[in-house]
């Protein structure tokens, strides 16, 4: 791109700004649709608050957007991990399930909540480790290893119990009754995990050998085994810190309804790729990143709360849901395919 | 006498049949009456007959995604295109003024289909015009299907009393189950289409190899298009039978997760999701297999909700049979028991190759 041709002197200017605007876009290409997310959640926002009550921005609001999509969140980051290495995790909704009912048993039954935290954590972790070594050493595709992990995952948490059981471990409610306020706004222990969650896992994905080792397996698995990285780990380590993310969320999930459910989120698995995508990264692997994921549940968070402002009916949340993931599938598509062209 | 054995036992459909059959014998064992069959005015009962009957949809399912997985696809989709199939069935059957006619009926069902139809060249437009990647193309309609049967429904369970289109789901002819007679004839059509024209071996060279089946010549695009089509048409088939069974369309509940049983049910029927060769036989022995499971883990007295443990045991059995790491290994095994040589020379030998 060195360009010494002799221009004249009026379109110099215009020239500089469009070659800066290439440059840019080559450079930040992979960021564009984190962008993208970030200008939809914008322009819901002030549309809502133009053609809802006109009180649609007020800290409550966004407050409570934190707090009632905190287990979304710290699911989409886990996520976030498997789909940059070009994986897939279907069991995260069932491992929620199951740990999230597992730890509603255990208080319940007066295990203490600083060691039934620590056994559903490893619980989680558990399934993430089958649904990696059946990826990374017996050559199964991910969709199907995690498949395994999602019937396990359902199938246990009826094991656990059949029915709903109430938690009243005072632990585990103050996470989620704590409110530290500043001023109109409000976080909830929950909530602080969430953004805990999303700190580390972007940390660790931008600055860590590991995180780096992550993306160079989705940009081209075979390059990353030829630089001498260690793959094996690292693909067996995506699915278990999903795994872990499951479990935080289980009990994140379980804080904030106050009980455990077998039948709890049946099809969040699917909610949290729609938001990790929504948020930019690509699933053909390689590109992605965690804040982008934390946009993507706030766009389907703030699509959840109009609708319920509108008071229209829930299944509207699917459908828009649905046309966005479509829309940015074809963004993404046009960016790639642009890229490509040009290297 | 040996090589018999071994090409019985290498045939694909071996440990399926092998697997089915077992289940059965279990079931026979632990409960003898598992394997009795009664005729009573017409009609056949049992235990294997309400397996073939309950079967159906899944049947129907699986044998679109067989063709969808050969072209190297998936459609996560069907579930949600027996949700909606079914709202449109009963919603107008609920509307019209004569809901047991039998012109009301098979409007009811056609328009169905057709939008079933509509459906599955939604996902075909995504995946093979648009290029998108099929487990994502077919999750948007996954996401938004149940939405769109949901405001069908108005969010209600519709339920209607029609005699013609409940004989859909519990009908009998010739002593067997109309619904299953219905899976046997799309398998019976999709099969003869595919094995007994050029369609299957296009199918499996658009699987095998995309770019090279479309440089060979290979309308590879009509191909994937027709097989999502294809998929589209016999869910909507599939959520009109479940909607008949009890009568009531429930957008929520209709086809839940029969995307991944259906997935599952050919992968153990040896079709690989790599897409390329694919077995419909082998996908009918996967679904009564799957089917024959379920209704184990209730004969034995495991609450249906529990069903899960095991059918993530059996996934990672499946997988673990078919890995190529697992076979080198037996091979291994079976070396170092066979020859009188060191078994380690022909592990070395192995790795080597």
């Amino acid at each position: 791109m060195t360009t010494v041709d002799v221009v004249p002197e009026e379109s110099t200017t215009w020239r500089r700004i469009a070659q800066g605007y290439q440059t840019f876009m080559s450079r930040h290409s992979s960021t564009m649709p984190t962008f993208a997310a970030m200008a939809i959640l914008l322009l819901l926002f002030l549309g809502a608050e133009a053609f809802l009550r006109g009180d649609f921005i007020t800290a409550r609001n966004i407050s409570a957007l934190l707090l009632d999509n905190a287990y979304l969140l710290i699911l989409a980051v886990g996520m976030t991990f498997v789909i940059v290495t070009a994986g897939i995790d279907l069991a995260v909704g069932s491992v929620m399930a199951f740990t999230g009912i597992l730890l509603a048993k255990l208080v319940a039954g007066g295990t203490p909540a600083y060691i039934a935290v620590p056994v559903i954590i490893l619980g989680g972790m558990a399934i993430g480790l089958l649904t990696g070594i059946l990826v990374q050493y017996f050559d199964v595709q991910p969709f199907i290893a995690s498949l395994a992990g999602l019937f396990l995952g359902r199938g246990l948490a009826y094991v656990v119990s059949l029915s709903s059981i109430k938690v009243e471990d005072p632990a585990i409610l103050w996470l989620q009754s704590t409110r530290i306020r500043l001023g109109e706004w409000y976080i909830t222990p929950t909530g602080i995990i969430a953004l805990l969650v999303v700190i580390v896992g972007a940390l660790v994905m931008q600055f860590t050998r590991f995180g780096r080792t992550v993306y160079a397996i989705g940009g081209n698995e075979q390059s990353a085994r030829l630089m001498g990285l260690n793959i094996a780990r690292t693909k067996v380590a995506v699915y278990v810190i999903s795994g872990l993310c499951a479990a935080l969320a289980g009990l994140v999930l379980t804080a904030y309804s106050g009980a455990g459910y077998p039948r709890n989120g049946i099809g969040t698995e699917l909610d949290a790729i729609a938001a990790v995508v929504i948020g930019g990264t690509l699933l053909t692997g390689g590109r992605g990143y965690v804040l982008g994921s934390m946009v993507g549940v706030f766009v389907y968070g703030t699509i959840n709360t109009i609708i319920s402002f509108k008071g229209a009916e829930q299944s509207w949340t699917r459908i828009i849901v649905g046309l966005l993931l479509l829309l940015f599938i074809v963004v993404q598509r046009y960016i790639v395919g642009r890229t490509e062209r040009r290297t | 006498m040996n090589t018999v054995i071994g090409a019985v036992v290498r045939h694909r459909l071996f440990w399926p049949i092998v697997a089915l059959v077992g289940l059965i014998a279990i079931n026979g064992v632990a409960q003898p009456r598992f394997l009795n069959i009664s005729v009573r005015d017409g009609q056949m009962y049992g235990a294997l007959i309400t397996i073939l009957r309950e079967s159906a949809p899944l049947m129907l399912v699986a044998l679109g995604m067989t063709i969808v997985i050969a072209t190297r696809g998936i459609d996560l989709s069907v579930g949600a295109i027996m949700a909606v199939s079914g709202a449109v069935a009963l919603t107008i059957i609920d509307n019209s003024p004569a809901p047991g006619s039998l012109g009301t009926v098979a409007t009811a069902v056609v328009t169905a289909i057709l939008v079933s139809l509509v459906l599955g060249v939604w996902n075909g437009f995504l995946v093979s015009v648009l290029g998108i990647q099929p487990i994502i193309a077919t999750l948007v309609l996954m996401l938004a299907g149940r939405g769109v049967a949901l405001l069908i429904t108005g969010g209600f369970i519709t339920t209607v009393t029609s005699a013609p289109y409940k004989w859909i789901a519990t009908g009998y002819v010739l002593l067997l189950p109309v619904a299953f007679l219905i899976a046997m004839a799309a398998v019976a059509i999709v099969a003869v289409l595919e094995r007994r024209t050029a369609l299957g071996v296009l199918t499996e060279a658009v699987g095998i190899n995309p770019e090279a089946s479309r440089l060979a010549g290979v309308r590879s695009r009509g191909i994937v298009f027709g097989a999502y089509i294809l998929s589209g048409v016999l869910a909507g088939v599939a959520g009109i039978i479940v909607a008949g069974n009890t009568m009531a369309a429930d957008a929520n509940a209709a086809g839940m997760f029969i995307e991944l049983y259906a997935i599952l049910a050919v992968v153990l029927g040896g079709t690989s999701l790599m897409g390329g060769k694919f077995s419909i036989a082998g996908t009918v022995v996967g679904v009564f297999v799957v089917q024959t499971l379920e209704i184990t883990i209730i004969f034995l007295g495991i609450p249906p909700a529990q069903s899960p443990v095991f059918l993530a045991i059996a996934v990672i059995v499946v997988v673990l049979i078919q890995s190529p790491s697992v076979h080198r290994w037996a091979r291994r095994v079976r070396d170092s028991w066979r020859s009188d040589t060191p078994a380690g020379e022909e592990t070395k030998a192995e790795v080597a190759s």
